[in-house]
């Protein structure tokens, strides 16, 4: 199978480059055939990469230890869902993976776009080939997943025991599909530059890929968190490890994208800028597999270090240069159509969101090369870690929090001040209801009560935008309430579904500010003595020491350690932590050995409990206890930004998509600043 | 004042906080990653180092110098470069990587005492063969 496998990546490699070079002559402006022989190579190299895939699966299932990568990665008694998985679990498989996920977009985006925007493909099928072959050159001259040893091991080594969970079998799929899909609104901005068609076609042609990306850089990002927070047991869920910022940045600047396209399509300002972050997310997204897999940062998330890393430098250095000259020689075609008119109206505020993201992504890019500049400049090495990256982003993140609820209130062009006290005084006592409410309650991190006052302003923001819709539609239509409600968001997606991820994102930060007031404690206990912890919302937790375990499972040998849990002296059953040491099918130990978290996971607060190892043998255990505010808060916030994002994305969207006049669809936003009320009420009345 | 105007003021304002975010915590909460030898040519050359400056080292664990009282959770180890070697001491729980294997590469932070040992307040540890394949047969 690997002389398949091997066949089908050289056709992939050879295909791309004909279609690339063939499309980057321009020669099929003249030569319609040409154009369709540049859409067949891209539909022909995912064909090739499909054969390519299978091929790694045929050998991944039949446990064909001999391909070098089947080897390092499964083992025979490894559960057969990992065995899928490993297709993806190591840096040869991911590169394949990313690949031909890379060329089924590509092909996607030639299938499925419009007509209409038929002179920007052969372009954008020229982007997507150029980085599909980059990545089979990275393939076949530096980490081939269809490379053989030279002899046959009995069993192979085994999944790292970490990365044995069902959030790693989606977690890195999701991250990779948000990065891959980047490339696609990448090649369309650069295929608009080479094309010189600056309007805000290009613009519509990749809103549902923005919108893909977007989506699921949030799911992988908030997957991530949650195998963090379950896998490595230090108690938390986001550490600011480079790896963690490295799926950071392209989200920050993938949002401040989805916001100012916006300000584009409606008044035909920032082309430069929209132009900039796609192209500087496109950047970000390589600039991220760079950092994880060259090793250039010291990070817990130890991927196979190798001269990969380098490919992606150089590659990351050449499309640097490349789009900065393209997008440098069209800057003069990029004028704005009109001028800023006031401070008060939301294309300020939404400026001031896109700097404020780009701020907090250019804070995160340094925070995280700063060993690498500090070492270049001063020649010492100077790291900074977590109390840098809060100290920096957290005001940040809180002046973000407010725009959030600040900016869907202000008209767009100009807001009156009547406009201004109709709409804010709602928001803003909400706002204040709940300080007040938090400072009687006896909270006192200053940081953590803004963020929850902040986050009420901006549910108050949220309530009465769909409170006024509902109340509009009713008024005309006379539907009930529930009715009214779903025709709402139905006929205005973009808008509601876009002001639902709002309320994902003011979940988080809630769930954020929980983890300000958390508990922790370590202490060695025999059984029968026990420790008490008192949490942030006041109850009492005892735990007493049950015993210690030990039995063997399917591939592991596992010690339990097992505490009685008891809250205001009330018991409440027990709670389990797990010291496993992997074995493979021979009995033989495979990885270090890992902790299995024991989690008690609740609305208010999670138990979270580390069994750090035995004294010597006995059943005297070291335990790390820790209590979590708000961390189940985390998990629905995603589900309820990803449930957001959905809806803005969702296909059909009834007679709001109009071909006439695109640029305001979607909306129901009155372009005249006469503010957000009669907005509602035009969006409501779209039938 | 012009819109434009105002607009470009706020926008100096937030560029401005964010650059001057960036310089207070680089300048607050920046620690030196140092190598045991790089630390020895410091304290060397600055006497005030010693136990007043936090840091980091990268180095590896010298083998067989791991000595752990598991009750106390207390570890004590020593970390090298092949330069300079120093002694470790650490209160607390080290990850798993952390094993007896002969190759751990550990970054620890803390300071450096009086008597040459290093106080850590946190141990990070990679182990060396983690990733790779299937030892030769």
């Amino acid at each position: 199978m690997t002389l398949l496998g091997q066949f089908a990546l050289w056709s992939a490699f050879l295909l791309g480059v004909w279609g690339a070079v063939i499309a980057f002559s321009g020669r099929w402006q003249d030569r319609p055939e040409l154009a369709a022989t540049v859409t067949r190579s891209v539909y022909a190299v995912f064909g090739c990469l499909v054969v390519a895939s299978l091929a790694l699966w045929k050998g991944l299932i039949t446990h064909d230890f001999n391909i070098e990568y089947v080897a390092a990665y499964t083992s025979r008694n490894l559960p057969p869902y990992f065995v899928v998985s490993a297709f993806w679990a190591g840096q040869k498989g991911s590169l394949l993976f990313w690949a031909v996920v890379l060329s089924l977009f590509a092909s996607l985006a030639q299938l499925l776009t419009p007509r209409r925007f038929s002179a920007l493909m052969p372009y954008v099928a020229a982007v997507t080939s150029t980085v599909i072959v980059f990545f089979l050159s990275v393939m076949l001259f530096g980490s081939n997943p269809f490379e053989r040893l030279p002899y046959t091991p009995a069993d192979g080594r085994g999944l790292n025991p970490q990365l044995q969970n069902v959030g790693m079998v989606i977690h890195p799929p999701m991250l990779y599909l948000g990065y891959i899909s980047i490339t696609i609104p990448f090649a369309f901005a650069v295929a608009a530059l080479l094309s010189r068609r600056l309007d805000a076609g290009w613009i519509q042609a990749i809103r549902k890929w923005t919108l893909v990306s977007w989506l699921f850089l949030s799911i992988g990002i908030t997957l991530g968190m949650w195998w963090a927070y379950v896998e490595l047991g230090w108690g938390g869920y986001w550490a600011w490890d480079p790896v963690e910022n490295a799926s950071f940045l392209p989200w920050l600047t993938m949002t401040a994208f989805l916001h100012s396209v916006m300000i584009q399509e409606k008044r035909g300002m920032l082309k430069r800028w929209n132009l900039g972050l796609i192209v500087g997310t496109f950047l970000l997204s390589i600039f991220g597999t760079f950092i994880t897999r060259s090793g250039v940062i010291a990070s817990v998330h130890s991927f196979t270090q190798s001269n990969v890393g380098y490919f992606f430098l150089a590659f990351l250095t050449v499309a640097a240069v490349l789009s900065f000259t393209l997008l440098y020689t069209r800057w003069p075609a990029l004028q704005a159509d009109v001028q800023l008119e006031s401070m008060l109206s939301r294309e300020a505020a939404f400026l001031f969101n896109n700097l404020l993201l780009v701020g907090i992504a250019f804070s995160v890019l340094w925070g995280t090369l700063f060993p690498i500049l500090s070492e270049a400049v001063r020649g010492t090495k100077i790291t900074v870690g977590p109390p840098f990256f809060d100290r920096v982003n957290v005001p940040l993140g809180l002046l973000l929090l407010a725009l959030t609820g600040i900016g869907p209130l202000i008209a767009w062009r100009k807001a009156s001040t009547a406009n201004l006290r109709r709409q804010f005084v709602g928001p803003v006592a909400s706002g204040v209801v709940a300080l007040v409410a938090l400072l009687a309650a006896g909270v006192r991190d200053g940081y953590a009560v803004m963020a929850l006052a902040l986050a009420a302003f901006v549910a108050g923001t949220v309530l009465q935008e769909f409170y006024r819709g509902v109340r509009a539609r009713r008024r005309m239509h006379g539907e009930s309430v529930p009715v009214a409600l779903f025709r709402l968001i139905e006929r205005n997606r973009r808008r509601y579904g876009g002001y639902i991820v709002h309320v994902g994102v003011l979940i988080y930060f809630v769930a954020f500010a929980g983890m300000a007031f958390k508990v922790q404690r370590e202490a060695t206990l025999k059984p029968g003595d026990s420790v008490e912890l008192r949490s942030p919302f006041g109850h009492t937790y005892k735990f007493t020491h049950v015993g210690i375990s030990q039995y063997e499972a399917l591939n592991r040998v596992v010690s339990a350690a097992t505490v009685q849990v008891e809250v205001d002296g009330h018991p409440a059953g027990l709670l389990t932590s797990e010291k496993r040491q992997h074995v493979d099918s021979f009995k033989r130990p495979t990885f270090e050995p890992s902790t299995e978290v024991g989690i008690r996971s609740g609305l208010r607060e999670d138990l979270y409990l580390v069994f750090a190892g035995a004294v010597n043998g006995t059943e005297e255990a070291v335990y790390r206890f820790n209590i979590n505010p708000l961390v189940w808060w985390v998990w629905f916030g995603g589900f309820v930004l990803a449930f957001g994002g959905i809806i803005t994305m969702w296909p059909g969207g009834g007679p709001v998509v109009s071909r006439s006049r695109p640029a305001q669809s979607g909306y129901g936003v009155t372009l005249v600043g006469t503010g957000t009320e009669s907005g509602a009420a035009a969006g409501a009345g779209t039938e | 004042m012009k819109a434009g105007h105002k607009f470009l003021l706020g926008a100096a304002l937030i560029v401005g906080s964010v650059g001057f975010l960036i310089g207070e915590g680089v300048k607050e909460t920046g620690v030196y990653f140092l190598t045991p030898a790089e630390l020895a040519a410091k304290t060397a050359a600055d006497p005030t180092f010693v136990e007043n400056v936090g840091f980091k080292v990268g180095a590896k664990v010298v083998p067989g110098s791991v000595r752990r009282d598991a009750a106390a959770r207390t570890i004590d180890f020593k970390v090298s470069d092949g330069i300079k070697t120093y002694p470790v001491t650490y209160h607390g729980l080290v990850p798993d990587t952390f094993t007896d294997a002969n190759d751990i590469e550990v970054v620890v932070e803390g300071r450096l005492g009086r008597d040459g040992v290093i106080r850590a307040t946190d141990v990070l540890a990679k182990c060396g063969s983690r990733y790779e394949a299937v030892p030769k047969a």
